[in-house]
């Protein structure tokens, strides 16, 4: 069983590293509250759904910025959308960035705003990389015959 | 169509069924939402759905359901087509549903925008994201028949007062003028709430 201690371990230094470096904050862990042997994927669900929403976010955002003549009031609504989202499953940094993201759709800075989108990309993409990472140790814990610990 | 209907309805009472209708443009905020009520609950995508739904859109119900039992419509605020508080207004225009209590939600904590809802007879105003806490204030509301006032009410204070009370029983012999559930409103104990009006 020490395989299990190990990853055990690994689980809860990691998830503590992804609170305390902001990529997620106190909504992921209340999210993993509403998990239970009833809705046991629960978490891993609504993360996935935050994936193909934020993708699709991401292209429209790219398109919207594309335009001859940009509408930022539509840009800002994706933005507005995305930050729902991530606050609602506690990526943090990525809440933070449409926050900035935000401004500069208020002034109609177009340099600001593509610098923000690529920003916004970078973050999201490493949250992503994170949770899949969270995902695979949760899943390699219950494979090694032992149970996810429950964080906070 | 982003109809969800999830079935099984008991709620911690054992006997009483109760049956939410959530609105939210997000499916991410639906999901959420489902899960932390953990009743009955149908997830609609917008104000026009849930209007079908409810069978006010002037067309008929489309859902199928020989008699619309709706407790509680908990709906975003910010959507695109008609907002909550659009929403909101139709419903309370309606004989029909007028009575059935109707909860918003928003991340954004605008002061007029609490006001303009509660005084258009919003039962409560959540900010988002939305918490276990609040749903189970909910869910108690509920419980308790859905229109006992003292739930929540609390002690009238003027709007200069901080909100830092716990619940506490609301006088129920005297109506509620417009000006008295605004108050009541900036001193509702919803955590998140009661934190960013301090803070203003």
């Amino acid at each position: 069983m020490e395989i299990v201690g190990q990853l055990q371990k690994q689980f809860v230094d990691f998830s503590t590293s992804l609170n305390h470096e902001g990529f997620l904050d106190e909504q992921y862990l209340q999210l993993q509250k509403l998990q239970d042997e009833s809705n046991p994927d629960f978490v891993c669900e609504v993360v996935s759904l935050f994936f193909d929403d934020s993708e699709k976010l991401l292209n429209n955002l790219a398109t919207a910025l594309q335009q001859q003549v940009v509408d930022f009031k539509q840009v800002d609504a994706h933005v507005h959308q995305f930050k729902g989202s991530s606050s609602s499953i506690g990526a943090q940094r990525v809440k933070n960035m449409c926050v900035a993201f935000r401004n500069f759709c208020e002034e109609k800075n177009l340099d600001g705003c593509l610098r923000c989108l690529q920003q916004l990309k970078h973050e999201y993409f490493l949250v992503k990389n994170k949770l899949e990472t969270l995902f695979r140790l949760e899943r390699q814990i219950v494979e090694a015959g032992g149970t996810v610990p429950v964080i906070g | 169509m982003a109809v969800e209907d999830i079935g099984s309805g008991c709620s911690s009472s054992g006997d009483q069924e109760f049956h939410v209708l959530a609105v939210d443009d997000s499916i991410i905020d639906r999901k959420v939402i489902e899960r932390l009520l953990k009743i009955s609950l149908t997830a609609v995508e917008s104000g026009s759905r849930a209007l079908q739904y409810l069978g006010i859109d002037g067309e008929r119900s489309s859902l199928g359901f020989d008699e619309l039992k709706v407790n509680l419509i908990i709906t975003d605020y910010s959507m695109p087509g008609m907002t909550g508080y659009e929403l909101l207004k139709k419903i309370k225009g309606s004989t029909k549903l007028r009575k059935i209590p109707v909860v918003i939600m928003s991340s954004e904590n605008i002061l007029a925008r609490i006001d303009r809802c509660l005084e258009e007879g919003a039962e409560d105003f959540l900010m988002k994201p939305v918490q276990l806490s609040d749903v189970e204030r909910l869910r108690d509301f509920m419980l308790r028949g859905g229109e006992d006032r003292e739930v929540v009410g609390c002690k009238r204070k003027t709007r200069d007062d901080s909100c830092s009370s716990s619940v506490l029983s609301c006088d129920r012999d005297h109506p509620l003028s417009p000006i008295s559930v605004s108050a009541m409103a900036h001193c509702k104990p919803i955590s998140k709430r009661s934190r960013l009006l301090a803070t203003d």
